[in-house]
């Protein structure tokens, strides 16, 4: 069977001009012509990028922010055109880079479906006969005849994602769009890309959130630096990908602002080590005192993505942090429970005593989870289903 | 599903002609872009189609009392007020249209950066929109007629009129779609555009007939003006001066040049469009 896609030797060449405008004017471009020529230097956005994609595949497209994914995103939905290479697609396209594009404040919910369905690729008869579906799937049924600027926002992302979900393609393009709207409303939009993907449609999804990548897609293409650094299975790139970023799972962070107080977190760093479903978390702290104080007890607080606090860990409190002169490090070991693939911040706390606060750092570094810390399991995580995964069996069979 | 489908190729930017098959085939993106212009247009306004109304008919009644009372500019036959009221009409329409075409890209660049479709949908969908304006103040126009003293040339009619708007179309989408490739690369060019408009309204015979101008050589320097042969072909069922072959024939030549150039400027920076905008 031939590729559905194929993407042949693709690169992308920008001029930067030197002189940082928005936009060019007629002004500068006549002012332009007596002067020197403006100083351009070329910025290679994408280099040489080739992959195929099988009908029906799933992939996901992993890399840094400014690694050139949105660029080929770009090419692949013919926004912008390549500078060099060649792609053949075999099927019809659509692409999602945005949820509403195209949508007016002051048309109805109703005109609003039938100009973005429009605009994303659909004809008016497919409109028209899914259109209930569309409105039951969005929920606004009572809207329908209210202009787009009386709506929430939260209503206008849900009526937008009811058309994308829409589309019948068979190649569908996606790009972080699923990082917006509420968990319920994820977890939907999830469900639907994977019955999209199940029914032998062509998904390429775009993400940070390895979770909704591992989720979503068995295939990956990893990009760094305008290059395709490396594809395979989602689980290994996505596996190589935080390798790569920042040594391993590490995040770090400084204090800008000390305080008054008399002790206070001069920096944290933490290092996420083990596999699911067993995660030790290693957190040293940094304690500079600036006046005496009393023996200090410290606490972490981990909370996820949405802002929910998941758990406190408090160190068995012997040996209590003395008073020192100097800047001392701490550092603890905190056993994870299987929590589900999310982003995780961590808050530190220290005091003298549980219910007096000497200094609280909140939210300062984050780590992720990939991985679900159930193996095997297809239905997708989500929030509103609970944050840990414990090991479970029936055992009377 | 679709098996028929033909395969997309995508490559760099090297074809200078339009590809007319694929702006055919999104024909309803092109019908919804247009009802979207006409159905925000009227929905923004207070006055709504009232205003499309208003707006000729004021400025025929003030060109009237200046030009026609105070200065007695000299019409050849037709009644002051209808002489000008034609001349409005198509000049609103072409004036609206070219500046609603010109900032066009401008203003769908969120959705140019978002998605793609053959982007000369935007300014000519824009120009369409106009085309409701243009039958209102024609209605008006048509009902005018009946009371003002004039003998109208049904034959003429027939055969002029529809040539002086598919004209006013061309000049009109030749410089929209110019202007909206040029405003997308410089955004400061929607003041020239205003005021360039501005002049042009006096340098067309909208107001005073081109007979009043005495140099011949000026009148072929106007007649470069694609809303020229539009608006004396308009007036030819209701006039019986001559026609002037030479300026008639610059002036169509002007207008199909226009919508040449317009066109294929477009199509040059299509393609950048979205790294631009």
């Amino acid at each position: 069977m031939k590729p559905i896609l194929e993407v042949q030797n693709i690169s992308k060449k920008f001029l930067i001009q030197h002189q940082q405008l928005p936009y060019l004017s007629f002004r500068d471009k006549l002012s332009g012509l007596f002067s020197a020529k403006e100083a351009t230097e070329e910025f290679w956005a994408l280099r040489d990028i080739s992959f195929d994609v099988q009908p029906g595949e799933s992939i996901g497209i992993i890399g840094r922010n400014g690694a050139g994914k949105s660029t080929l995103l770009k090419i692949l939905s013919r926004i912008t055109p390549p500078t060099t290479g060649r792609i053949t697609v075999r099927g019809r396209i659509a692409s999602l880079l945005e949820v509403g594009t195209g949508f007016h404040q002051e048309l109805t919910g109703r005109e609003n479906i039938f100009m973005n369905g429009s605009i994303l690729g659909m004809k008016h008869a497919e409109i028209k006969a899914k259109f209930d579906e569309i409105v039951d799937f969005s929920g606004t049924e009572k809207f329908l005849d209210t202009p787009l600027k009386h709506y929430s926002s939260g209503m206008q992302l849900r009526l937008a994602f009811a058309v994308a979900a829409h589309l019948e393609p068979e190649i569908l393009i996606i790009d972080e769009v699923l990082a917006v709207g509420d968990a319920e409303f994820q977890k939907k939009c999830i469900g639907k890309m994977e019955t999209v993907n199940k029914s032998g449609k062509t998904i390429l999804f775009v993400s940070h959130n390895m979770a909704a990548v591992s989720n979503l897609c068995r295939r990956a293409i990893l990009i760094e630096k305008g290059g395709l650094k490396k594809q395979g299975t989602v689980s290994e790139i996505i596996h190589d990908y935080q390798a790569a970023s920042l040594g391993g799972n590490t995040a770090q962070w400084t204090t800008s602002a000390p305080g008054k107080s008399a002790a206070y977190i001069s920096q944290v760093a933490l290092h996420l080590q083990g596999t699911q479903p067993s995660h030790t978390l290693s957190v040293k702290i940094g304690i500079a005192s600036q006046s005496r104080h009393k023996d200090l007890f410290v606490a972490y607080d981990i909370s996820n993505s949405i802002g929910v606090p998941v758990l406190q860990a408090i160190p068995k409190q012997q040996p209590f942090i003395k008073f020192s002169e100097t800047e001392q490090i701490i550092e603890t070991e905190i056993e994870l429970p299987p929590l589900i693939p999310d982003q995780y911040k961590v808050s530190v706390w220290i005091g003298e005593h549980n219910t007096e606060t000497m200094c609280w750092e909140k939210e300062i570094v984050a780590f992720e989870i990939s991985e679900s810390p159930a193996k095997g399991r297809s239905f997708p995580h989500s929030h509103s289903n609970g944050f840990i995964v414990p090991n479970s069996r029936i055992v009377n069979a | 599903m679709s098996q028929s489908h033909p395969d997309t190729v995508i490559e760099p930017a090297s074809r200078l002609s339009f590809n007319f098959r694929e702006l055919w085939s999104y024909r309803e993106l092109f019908y919804f872009f247009t009802w979207r212009d006409i159905k925000v247009k009227y929905k923004q306004t207070v006055l709504g189609i009232f205003w499309v109304m208003l707006q000729p008919l004021l400025m025929m009644i003030i060109f009237t009392f200046f030009f026609g009372r105070m200065l007695g500019v000299n019409t050849g036959g037709i009644p002051y007020s209808v002489f000008a009221f034609s001349g409005l009409l198509l000049w609103n329409f072409f004036s609206t249209s070219v500046t609603n075409a010109g900032n066009s890209m401008v203003l769908n660049a969120p959705i140019i950066k978002k998605i793609y479709f053959p982007r000369l949908i935007i300014p000519l969908s824009s120009v369409l929109a106009s085309l409701v304006d243009l039958a209102v103040a024609l209605i008006l126009f048509i009902i005018y007629l009946f009371f003002a003293p004039v003998s109208i040339n049904i034959l003429e009619l027939v055969f002029f009129w529809p040539l002086a708007f598919a004209l006013s179309l061309v000049g009109a989408v030749g410089l929209g779609c110019w202007l909206s490739a040029l405003m997308i690369k410089y955004r400061d060019f929607r003041f020239v555009v205003s005021f360039v408009m501005q002049v042009a309204f006096f340098l067309t015979p909208i107001v005073y007939p081109v007979s009043r101008i005495d140099l011949s050589f000026l009148r072929y320097v106007l007649a470069l003006n694609p809303m020229y042969a539009a608006i004396t072909f308009f007036r030819v069922p209701l006039s019986t001066d001559p026609l002037d072959p030479v300026l008639i024939t610059i002036s169509i030549c002007a207008s199909i040049v226009s919508l040449l150039l317009g066109l294929g400027y477009f199509r040059k920076t299509e393609l950048f469009f979205a790294d631009l905008a």
